[in-house]
């Protein structure tokens, strides 16, 4: 391996978590303003201008913040647990293709860190190790509350990702790979595959709320019941940390959906651009404007929507979503083999 | 049976047909509406740069007003002590001194005047019983304090300011034209 290559990685790996870190931050700022208007009120507007500085002002608080650990918990787990979830929420973003290529100071950056044959199952296998971190977290807390939520956070996470699964294998068999560079590829200019799988979609979507336990789907926190579920013992940057995994989570969820059904750095007309510069960079900006799209969804959703009870998870995500994803399986799979049979 | 009113709603408990069962079509109108209020104006008064208008008859922070020569109206009567259904009110008589004269408009005078802002309900019945036209209630809002003892506020927090006078003619307006003399 030359080491233009390995420079070329590393400084993509930075690029990307420092971007990643950045719209995180910037979701809490984001999701405020956003709860704000939705519910006719101004929002955070005192530090800076806008209050454009305020996610910098609750870091500084969440730093500064006294880190209680319980006496009764298990400590080594109860410092683990959002340190995993921080772990495993930031390592998802490395088979994500950003864009196709980017030319910067002559060098021609290629925007994808790892291109996995297997890409989007790495990407499934590392959301569903982020539920380790809630639940060790809950676990370690020793605190009834807590091993409620991780027990939740766990049950939905199970319940959830089989339909995520199915609707995810009617996207493989349509495209015939798992790669993510692959699948973004195939849909050139507006050939997306929300035409071809609306129904998929929405299943994906319903569990990628699910999988990043947002509203609706918040039963793990669920501040009313629960007072705060699995993070109700965890303080300062611990307590930091578990949110903030949280908007990575979901930043992380707009980039697959983008790049699964909405056509990753597609964009219509895109063949008409010339300039190979120009193309790289505007590739780049659709599929982040899809991804704040998406972003804007998910806080939407939640500011909209109250939490399911949790009979009622269990019956969507057992009795509606798997057998529709299924459903939604074999009339792919009928349509892939007729058409693979010339017809 | 005849119901009461024609608000009332009969419940039905009726077989949800495969539209509303989906759910999807409910939560768009649902996001639909949130989505309105995204663009309407906003409720929310900016506080310390815009106030709200307070009605003329506000009873906030209370003064110990001074009279027309700057000598302290109050002559420590008990009146508003006694009225004070929250008994929030304290005080200690003292007699004027030669050489005070201008200092106390009556032969007796508060030497320590207390109300505590705590127990205080801001009723204003101190204000109706004073016979001296000494104590009123302003517009001023009572400022946060951090300890409780702060807020029992002695005459240094209570007596008018001589440099900075306080206007209560509002509130002397609306009194009966036979209390005003």
């Amino acid at each position: 391996m030359d080491s233009a290559l390995l420079i070329e990685k590393i400084v993509l790996v930075l690029v990307i978590l420092g971007i990643t870190l950045l719209i995180a931050t910037y979701s809490t700022y984001a999701e405020r303003k956003i709860a704000a208007f939705l519910q006719d009120r101004q929002g955070p507007n005192r530090a800076g201008i806008f209050g454009i500085l305020q996610p910098i002002a609750d870091a500084g608080k969440m730093f500064f913040k006294e880190d209680l650990i319980p006496a009764a918990s298990e400590k080594w787990l109860f410092i683990m647990g959002p340190g995993i979830a921080m772990f495993t929420a930031c390592m998802t973003g490395a088979a994500i293709p950003w864009g196709t290529e980017l030319h910067v100071f002559g060098y021609t950056l290629h925007m994808q860190i790892a291109d996995i044959d297997i890409g989007i199952l790495y990407i499934i296998g590392f959301v569903s190790m982020g539920v380790y971190g809630i639940m060790i977290g809950g676990w370690a807390s020793n605190n009834k509350y807590s091993l409620y939520g991780a027990i939740r956070a766990s049950s939905q996470m199970i319940s959830y990702e089989l339909a995520m699964g199915l609707s995810i294998i009617a996207v493989v068999m349509m495209t015939g790979t798992l790669s993510l560079k692959e699948i973004a590829a195939q849909q050139h200019g507006i050939n997306w595959n929300i035409w071809y799988q609306p129904l998929g979609f929405i299943i994906f979507f319903t569990c990628a709320l699910a999988e990043c336990n947002r509203a609706p789907f918040d039963l793990p926190e669920c501040d009313s019941e629960l007072i705060g579920g699995y993070h109700t013992e965890y303080s300062s940057m611990k307590l930091g940390f578990y949110l903030f995994a949280e908007y990575i989570n979901m930043f992380i969820s707009s980039a697959v959906i983008a790049t699964l059904y909405f056509g990753g750095y597609n964009f219509p007309g895109m063949d008409f651009i010339e300039s190979s510069t120009l193309l790289g960079w505007l590739q780049f900006a659709t599929l982040f404007a899809k991804i704040f799209f998406f972003i804007f969804v998910f806080m939407w959703i939640r500011w909209t929507l109250p939490r399911f009870r949790y009979d009622q998870l269990m019956h969507l995500g057992w009795k509606s979503l798997i057998p529709l994803a299924i459903v939604n399986m074999l009339i792919t799979a009928a349509v892939v083999l007729l058409k693979s049979n010339s017809f | 049976m005849q119901p009461l009113t024609n608000r009332s709603k009969l419940v039905v408990q009726k077989e949800m047909t495969f539209m509303e069962r989906i759910y999807l079509p409910a939560i768009l109108k649902g996001m639909a509406i949130t989505l309105s209020h995204f663009f309407k104006k906003k409720n929310t008064v900016q506080y310390p740069e815009v106030q709200r208008p307070i009605a003329p008859v506000y009873r906030g922070k209370h003064v110990l007003k001074r009279d027309e020569q700057g000598r302290e109206r109050c002559t420590a009567c008990g009146l508003c002590a006694v009225a004070c259904p929250a008994e929030a009110i304290t005080m200690v008589a003292a007699e004027r001194t030669k050489g005070e004269e201008n200092l106390y408009r009556e032969e007796k005078y508060a030497a320590v005047y207390e109300i505590n802002q705590l127990r205080c309900i801001f009723c204003g019945l101190c204000e109706e019983a004073c016979p001296k036209e000494a104590i009123f209630l302003t517009d001023v809002i009572t400022p946060v304090e951090t300890t409780r003892k702060e807020f029992v506020y002695g005459k240094d927090k209570l007596v008018e300011p001589l440099n900075q006078r306080i206007d209560v003619s509002k509130r002397q307006s609306w009194r009966m034209p036979e209390q005003q003399s």
